[in-house]
């Protein structure tokens, strides 16, 4: 699998979260995920503007096999969504930490919603357990 | 206790994703579902299918037999090798299974049914067949590998004998051969032209290794559900079972009334259909972005429905979908995606042949 990056932190759901120079979070699933769901079709992404709420589902993605819930890693409104994905799906699986990011949010309550957070090596952690 | 195919260390060692079906251990892709999918529609794919159920009928009356067993008549094959898809129904008129007879001779008919069902239809098999002095044989030594698409012929012909090629280059759609141990029908379960092929256990390691060889590209039960839907292909269990009957999915084609054949079902059958049957199975397409999936409540100007297989078609990038509605004429419904109303066209399927759309899709 791909080497997780450093900067970001995890939810158990398996989104990811990473917090950028500027303050906003970008929001996307991990590798992890979209290999266990196979070939993307389909992604509903939130509007700009949207409130979400930590812990919320905020947007679905959808494979072949399945339609899964992404949940909102942490609170704040939505800024920008990756449009590019109502096209190309696929970049999630191709590239789900960079190209195929969900969308970017102003958060409203950052510095306690990240404590909820797994960072890199606890995700790992959790999804090796997860696979025995 | 999960089951394996001899071809279960093959496919790990392709690195393929393993699922549970129907008890058995089975590939549900081997990288990229979708990419299966196309090298099925525009090349050549192949399939394990040695989950399956091959039943060998034997005995003088095994025609009369499966006259009385199955809803299509198996009068129409008259010609040894040929092939016909029917439905084995219980009393009700219910789906027990949909399966697929080869005619090898009047002693001998071989049967195909599908793995989820097996012991249910086999002990079916045997308590009705032995009013016929029939004698029912699993064939647990025999495996089967569906190679298909535009290019699965040749490739598969290009590895066999010169006297079994000849054969397999002669017989018809829905026709089977015999050669080289292999048992090769020309039939299928994904809309493109290809062969299925029975093949002795140990020898199906080998052939699949030699197709790979040929350049087919093994391809997985998630491809084999998006071709088989675009196909227009009912799942038993999925689109039909014992609570349904042919004439509620769709399948009203294999039903054979003809004159003096008492078949099992057959009074039910007759009965709904002279009462009005109230539901239908039909085809849908959705011109919207999104996914419509199995359970999915559909609205209808004579009712509600309910969608059975619903998918997204690599074929069309778009969704596709059979679903049971109330009887009556219909070109549009809409489908509740995630408590929102979503348009989507009722359509003839299939949908895709020869891997092309078909009409009005």
């Amino acid at each position: 699998m791909n080497e997780i990056p450093g900067d970001l932190k995890f939810m158990k759901s398996h989104e990811w979260a990473r917090v950028e120079d500027n303050g906003t979070v970008t929001v996307g699933i991990s590798d992890h995920a979209q290999g266990l769901l196979g070939d993307l079709v389909y992604v509903e992404l939130p509007s700009v503007g949207d409130d979400v709420q930590a812990g919320n589902a905020c947007a679905v993605v959808e494979s072949v096999k399945a339609a899964s819930d992404v949940y909102a890693p942490v609170t704040g409104k939505v800024i920008s969504v990756n449009s590019a994905l109502a096209d190309k799906p696929e970049t999630i699986n191709e590239d789900a930490y960079g190209e195929g990011w969900i969308y970017v949010v102003k958060p409203s309550n950052l510095a306690e919603e990240s404590e909820e957070l797994l960072d890199p090596d606890a995700y790992a952690e959790l999804i090796e357990s997860e696979e025995h | 206790m999960t089951q394996h195919t001899i071809l279960n260390a093959t496919h790990r060692a392709l690195g393929a994703k393993m699922v549970d079906f129907g008890g058995w251990d089975m590939p549900l892709n081997y990288g990229s579902q979708i990419e299966e999918h196309h090298a099925v529609r525009r090349d050549a794919g192949m399939f394990d299918v040695s989950h399956m159920t091959v039943v060998d009928l034997h005995g003088a009356r095994t025609r009369d037999f499966l006259r009385h067993l199955f809803a299509n008549n198996v009068d129409k094959l008259k010609v040894s090798g040929k092939a016909l898809y029917s439905c084995m129904l219980d009393e009700r008129g219910g789906v027990i299974d949909d399966l697929i007879v080869y005619f090898v001779n009047e002693d001998f008919f071989r049967v195909v049914v599908n793995a989820a069902t097996h012991d249910k239809d086999l002990a079916w098999i045997e308590k009705q067949a032995k009013a016929f002095d029939v004698k029912v044989t699993e064939r647990a030594d025999l495996s089967m590998i569906a190679v298909q698409g535009p290019n699965a012929r040749a490739k598969l012909q290009s590895l066999l004998s010169p006297a079994t090629r000849e054969k397999a280059i002669k017989i018809g759609k829905f026709v089977a051969c015999e050669g080289d141990g292999l048992f090769i029908a020309r039939t299928g379960y994904t809309g493109e032209d290809g062969y299925e092929i029975i093949v002795p256990q140990n020898q199906a390691v080998e052939l699949w290794n030699k197709l790979i060889g040929a350049g087919v590209a093994p391809a997985g039960l998630g491809a084999r559900d998006t071709l088989r839907l675009e196909a227009g292909m009912n799942l038993y269990g999925q689109d039909m079972d014992e609570t349904i009957t042919p004439w509620e999915a769709g399948l009203a084609w294999t039903v054979v009334l003809d004159d003096g054949r008492d078949f099992i079902g057959r009074a039910a059958l007759e009965k709904q259909k002279a009462g009005g049957v109230k539901r239908a199975m039909v085809g849908l397409v959705m011109d919207e972005k999104g996914v419509l999936r199995h359970g999915q409540r559909v609205v209808t100007a004579h009712g509600d429905g309910e969608i059975l297989s619903g998918t997204f078609s690599p074929t069309l990038g778009k969704a596709i979908a059979f679903a049971r509605v109330p009887t009556g004429p219909i070109d549009r419904a809409e489908v509740d995606i995630r408590g929102k109303l979503v348009p989507v066209r009722v359509v003839k399927y299939p949908f895709v042949r020869d891997g092309k759309a078909c009409e009005g899709v």
